[in-house]
């Protein structure tokens, strides 16, 4: 996986509340054998009507929101299913960041695993920073993993929590499976006890 | 010994390995696998050289993308892409030697009704599979939650996932149900009443009389649900009900083991001065049949309620709110009871088994469905439709006018042919009502079964204890 160090980029808006993993890649296109080739499709429904053409108004559309690779968003971010290809989606467009109030709970740890950094902020932090990507092309913000922070075009610095664990890994572009197999030992031990303390599993 | 809940307790049984900053290691007892989020975690084995470590605690059901057509065998009823899916399980489930229902297994069906059928799903155990609603395993007291595809790798290669403990949510019914009210209308309602977000971080306990009065298919509705209001599991403490479930099936222990498991099973429940991050209590008879109204679960109001007015609610939700209701082709003030539906769906792993078949059966019996109505009846596995073949509830299906079809996922989010077109309405006993998961423009209302039979007759949203 990519190392995850600063990013600097255009942030979009996207304030509405409860943006579920239907909205962000809809059923259609999860009938693919590969992780790659979905941002075309992050937002399809949202983005294109019927015949395929985008939608002047959605946001991701718009001139100065179209290399943005950070989006703040309304709260509760990736509710809905399990689906790996919202993440995917969203990292294959572009996006590195994405920052709400709050997150589904296996969105958030899906991000992860595809180097995408959710961030959670209180409301009112939240409230800034949405309207300061709401300025466009000209509002550049920084996200700093190893510092934990973002600051906004106007130099507005909010820090932000995130699980020691995952900020390493993200940092050094760690590979989980990798990292759980360097305790196979400790797996043998534990599955031979529990073989013993309950067969009938 | 400090006082633990059923969620501590199963989880301090399966911690292989814990860091300083509390990640730990978890094993896990049963992989469920289905054709959607798995095949770019087997190319991921396959491109790392890596095995299935633990073959026979891994099963594996294609249900998404089949068809549930009676002609489903010929191979022209998938299409393209999901035939490339279905087959690609097929392909894997045989190259790593994992169990698997084939399509042409009459077990075959949707991944969360098979797995407690088949006596996979056991009380203690920690259960994942790539789809979020595997907290529906919940009811029988395992720790059971959805993953993503990185994680189905991860669990394939270590049998184990990496994990930070969540907090403890009870969510207690007390008291008895009304009549006309199920499993699904207290699941909706514990929704209504947390919102989406309500259980994010927590794992919930549901308790309380009227949760321990429940079978077990209604106790998996319930269940089913959690990761709705946003919890990453729920679960109900095994009693009598689950282990009368449970005895006898193909995959559960048998003699002394049996006996033996038992014996540990019966320690699973929460301890009495156990400590509770959040708790939420709400009345049995305070309950009433739901449905609901928008684009989110949350979205939810006794039958006898009106649309809403988005002015009606707070911050960034007046928004979610009136695009919803816009949506939803709806007028704030509209009485619920007078909206008018098209088809309806009854199935899915909330609602497609066969207390849910007999529940609707029991509206319909000597009944007729509305002219025009599109109906059908999607059994969540082979054995469900088998049984309600066997207690003659697919004759009442198909004499009021149903259609009787094969086990899927089917119109639950319409990855298959079964899709509600542009501005169609649908009365559901499936569990996402978002923009578009039952066809594009569709418009999703979610119901008990009993609802959604009462809909299909009076071809409106429909009070059914008004037809009891
Ligand atoms: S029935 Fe619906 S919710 Fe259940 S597993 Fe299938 S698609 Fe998911």
């Amino acid at each position: 996986m990519e190392k995850f160090e600063k990013v600097s980029g255009i942030a979009a808006p996207m304030p509405l509340v409860n943006i579920d993993t239907d909205m962000i890649i809809p059923k259609e296109f999860l009938k693919t054998i590969k992780r790659s080739g979905l941002g075309v499709h992050a937002f399809d429904e949202m983005r294109y009507d019927r015949q395929g053409n985008e939608i002047p108004d959605f946001v991701l559309n718009k001139p100065q929101y179209r290399d943005a690779s950070i989006i703040v968003a309304g709260d509760n971010f990736g509710c809905g299913s399990s689906r790996e290809h919202a993440p995917w989606a969203l990292a294959d467009f572009g996006i590195k960041v994405i920052v709400s109030t709050s997150f589904a709970d296996i969105f958030y740890n899906n991000c992860f695993k595809n180097g995408m950094l959710p961030i959670v902020l209180p409301q009112e932090q939240v409230d800034v920073l949405m309207k300061d990507a709401e300025k466009g092309a000209n509002a550049r913000m920084e996200v700093d993993l190893e510092a934990q922070t973002i600051s906004t075009s106007d130099g507005e610095v909010f820090s932000f929590d995130i699980d020691p664990f995952k900020k390493h890994c993200l940092i050094e572009g760690l590979d989980d499976i990798g990292l759980t197999l360097e305790k196979v030992s400790a797996i043998d031990t534990f599955e031979t006890a529990a073989a013993q303390a309950r067969p009938w599993v | 010994m400090s006082p633990k809940t059923l969620y501590d307790k199963i989880w301090d049984a399966h911690v292989v390995s814990e860091d300083a900053d509390g990640t730990c290691l978890l094993y896990i007892d049963r992989h469920l696998v289905h054709e959607v989020t798995s095949p770019q975690a087997f190319e991921g084995l396959r491109m790392s050289g890596r095995k299935v470590r633990a073959p026979e605690k891994t099963i594996a059901v294609p249900d998404h993308n089949v068809p549930t057509t009676l002609d489903r065998d010929n191979a022209d009823t998938m299409n393209e892409d999901s035939r490339i899916q279905v087959a690609a399980l097929d392909k894997n489930a045989k190259e790593f030697g994992v169990h698997y229902y084939p399509v042409s297994d009459v077990r075959q069906g949707i991944v969360h009704i098979v797995g407690p059928e088949q006596g996979w799903t056991l009380p203690g155990m920690t259960v994942v599979c790539g789809d979020s609603h595997t907290a529906t395993h919940g009811a029988f007291g395992s720790l059971a939650h959805g993953i993503g595809t990185s994680e189905v790798e991860h669990v394939l290669a270590t049998q184990t996932l990496i994990q930070k403990k969540s907090k403890n949510m009870k969510v207690e019914i007390t008291g008895k149900l009304r009549p006309g009210v199920t499993a699904k209308d207290i699941t909706l309602s514990v929704i209504g009443a947390t919102g989406t977000g309500g259980g994010t971080g927590y794992v919930i306990e549901y308790c309380g009389e009227a949760i321990r009065d429940l079978s077990m298919e209604g106790r998996m509705t319930v269940c089913n649900m959690a990761i709705e209001g946003g919890a990453r599991a729920g679960l109900i403490a095994p009693d009598e009900t689950t282990f009368n479930y449970v005895k006898g099936r193909p995959h559960a222990p048998k003699g002394a083991q049996f006996e033996a498991a038992l014996d540990w099973w019966k320690t699973l429940y929460s301890d009495d001065d156990a400590h509770w991050d959040k708790v939420i209590t709400i009345k049995g008879e305070d309950i009433a049949p739901v449905v609901t109204w928008g684009t989110s679960p949350e979205d939810v109001l006794p039958i006898d309620a009106v649309v809403p007015a988005p002015e009606s609610f707070k911050g960034g939700k007046v928004d979610a709110a009136r695009r919803s209701i816009e949506y939803m082709g709806l007028t704030p003030g509209q009485k619920l009871s007078d909206i008018e539906i098209d088809t309806v769906f009854i199935g899915s792993c909330t609602n497609g088994r066969i207390e849910d078949l007999r529940a609707a059966a029991a509206i319909l019996k000597g009944k007729k469905i509305k002219d025009g109505m599109r109906a059908m009846v999607v059994p969540g596995s082979g054995l469900v439709r088998a049984q309600a073949e066997e207690e003659g509830l697919a004759d009442i299906f198909k004499e009021a006018g149903f259609e009787w079809r094969l086990a899927g996922c089917s119109m639950c989010l319409a990855m298959n042919p079964d899709q509600l077109a542009e501005g169609e309405r649908c009365a559901s006993t499936s569990n996402r009502n978002f923009e578009g998961r039952q066809g594009y423009k569709g418009r999703t209302h979610l119901v008990s079964p009993a609802m959604a039979a009462a809909a299909a007759v009076t071809g409106k949203l429909t009070d059914v204890r008004e037809m009891m």
